[in-house]
């Protein structure tokens, strides 16, 4: 039988202000890391959040991005007439033609400039997100310069407010409205007439299609129909949510390996905070580890204990920084996302993935840390450490 | 002696500091008897405590072997032989060596927990052997609320709660007031009569080793009568 781990515990409280700063750092560096995986969750999760499972996205093959793509007013206005895609009461297919490309506004915090998506949409479009809906103000009226601005683009730049005007393209716009896309990258962008946006910026096509599917599982056929017709050969269809995924793709990678990079140095530091308080622990309680083996208790047992006593520590600065950084949830970060080139807002997102993680890689420090004084108080030779007194 | 508990034949023991070896036990024949209470006595660095160590199996001789209750320990491996310890060996420490972190209770109960006894026969147990060592009523007090007697006496306690062949105590009153070194020779001399327990004892108060039945002196690792 095992060596109690109430003798663990109770050592861990006897030296309780050691035992609070190893926990510490060990929390900091769980800290660090909990909150990169949160950063790119969250970006994740943003971006997936904006996209929907009804919606196909109709971009140019190859296309990376909306803004890099080009879908003609014929090819549109011929995807429209599918049968497999949503009509309202009226019988108007449910798609929006957008335009997207991006401005400079300024900041309200650092008075930098900062880029901001413009979406021309279509008269469809809360059809096709019905999950945006209008915060204050109203809908921009169709075939006018008016626009509406996301939740975040309001909190974030400057000269943004309902009534104040913005010059975008060759022209001056009115902002009419603030809608709330909640936590999706919708909440981040700009919204406007796709045919007085083109004007605008003189420009004869569209960037992109967006449909609501009658039925999400009509996705294949309506693949299959794209690719048989002739006169869109050089369009393809996603999934919106695949498509938004693969834009968060990127920066969640890039967020996640340098963080990673980072924290795995952070580490080390935690591992040897951890190593010299169990050093300290072996030392000081080599008569106990002498008496613990002369009644009996074999090396396995002693190694288990100081190891069980590390991986105690590593556990409880792991919650204590998974709890720490749950904070990090009430935060909104908004940054450039290198997907679309514009500013996108989003959270740190809290899984529990993330958690699981973040517990194993605090017990890994623990138990990297806590092995070697463990190997040397299983190694002691009893005489010896009797003898310590 | 067809009735020795403790059988030591031609045992040897030397130390090797540096480069140097350091003779401590030198051919060293010894029996002790089933239920005797023997004194081991001697000045300092004349090997009793080496002695000790070797019949409760922490350290190995050199050359020789040790027999104790038909086992001969010097041929076990280390788990083996911690193992047997624990089954057969009870430890009195001149300093208690009691888990600063443990109760009364729970350092009676440590070596319990290398037996296969359920909590309630551990139980059971811890508190007959308080009893026997009369601290029943500090059965959940930590070694810092004790006086050293009493730690002396719990550090007892879990010597003999397993019930073991043989119990070694080295220099059980030697951190201990007078009256307290009294009450821990007459709870030694208890456990011998009263319990017919094994004690093997080193010590170089001539006061303790009166209360033993035999004394054996020790002198540069030989043993002298």
């Amino acid at each position: 039988m095992k060596i109690p781990l109430a003798y663990n515990l109770r050592n861990l409280w006897t030296r309780r202000l050691t035992t609070l700063l190893t926990v510490g750092g060990i929390a900091l560096v769980v800290f660090v890391f909990a909150a990169v995986l949160m950063l790119a969750h969250g970006v994740k999760a943003t971006l997936v959040s904006t996209g929907s499972d009804n919606n196909v996205i109709i971009l140019r093959k190859s296309a990376q991005s909306e803004l890099v793509s080009a879908v003609s007013r014929e090819s549109a206005s011929l995807i429209e007439t599918f049968p497999e895609i949503a009509a309202d009461n009226t019988g108007k297919p449910i798609a929006s033609a957008n335009m997207v490309t991006i401005i400079n506004l300024r900041k309200k915090k650092t008075n930098d400039m900062g880029n901001v998506t413009v979406r021309g949409v279509s008269p469809q479009i809360l059809a096709v997100h019905p999950e945006v809906t209008m915060k204050t103000g109203r809908m921009l009226q169709f075939g006018s310069n008016e626009i509406v601005i996301g939740n975040a683009i309001a909190d974030e730049f400057d000269g943004t407010a309902i009534g104040q005007k913005i010059q975008i393209g060759t022209s001056v716009w009115t902002i009419v409205g603030l809608f709330d896309a909640g936590k999706t990258g919708f909440a981040s962008e700009i919204w406007g007439d796709t045919e007085q946006l083109m004007l605008a910026f003189n420009r004869p096509v569209y960037s992109s299609l967006t449909v609501k599917l009658k039925n999400p599982n009509d996705f294949e056929a309506l693949k299959t129909k794209l690719a048989a017709e002739q006169r869109l050969q050089e369009l393809e269809p996603k999934r919106e949510k695949q498509y938004f995924e693969e834009q968060s793709e990127f920066m969640a990678t890039f967020i996640r390996a340098l963080g990673l990079v980072i924290t795995i140095i952070f580490s080390f530091g935690a591992m040897i905070g951890a190593m010299i308080t169990m050093y300290a622990a072996v030392s000081n309680r080599t008569v106990e580890i002498g008496t613990l083996r002369a009644l009996g208790f074999r090396r396995r047992s002693v190694l288990a204990a100081f190891l069980v006593e590390s991986l105690m520590l590593s556990f409880f600065g792991g919650v204590l920084g998974i709890i720490i950084a749950s904070l990090l949830q009430f935060v909104t970060f908004s940054t450039t996302n290198f997907g679309s080139f514009s500013e996108l807002a989003f959270g740190f997102s809290l899984t529990p993935d993330i958690v699981v993680g973040t517990l194993l890689f605090s017990l890994a420090m623990g138990f990297v840390g806590g092995f070697l004084p463990a190997f040397r108080a299983a190694r002691l030779n009893i005489i010896n450490a009797l003898r310590a007194s | 002696m067809a009735d020795a508990i403790v059988q030591v034949h031609s045992v040897s023991k030397s130390y090797h500091r540096d480069s140097i070896e350091i003779p401590v036990l030198q051919n060293i024949t010894l029996d002790v008897p089933e239920g005797e209470f023997l004194a081991l006595m001697g000045p300092s660095g004349s090997g009793k405590t080496t002695l000790l160590n070797l019949i409760a199996g922490i350290d190995r001789p050199n050359s020789g072997s040790i027999n104790v209750a038909g086992t001969n320990i010097v041929q076990l491996n280390e788990s083996a032989l911690a193992r047997w310890r624990s089954r057969n060996v009870g430890f009195v420490f001149q300093f208690y060596n009691l888990m600063p972190v443990l109760t009364a209770f729970e350092n009676v109960e440590l070596p319990l927990l290398l037996t296969h006894l359920s909590k309630k026969e551990r139980k059971e147990h811890v508190e007959t052997a308080l009893n026997v060592v009369g601290l029943a009523d500090r059965i959940h007090h930590y070694p810092k609320q004790l006086s050293g007697g009493q730690e002396q006496r719990v550090a007892i306690a879990r010597a003999v709660v397993t019930d073991p062949t043989i119990i070694v105590a080295d220099e059980p009153t030697g951190d201990l007031d007078k009256k307290s070194a009294d009450e821990i020779l007459l709870l030694m001399e208890r456990l011998n009569s009263e319990f017919k327990k094994t004690i093997v004892m080193v010590t170089h108060d001539p006061r303790a080793a009166e209360r033993a039945h035999t004394t054996q002196h020790l002198e540069k690792g030989e043993l002298i009568q």
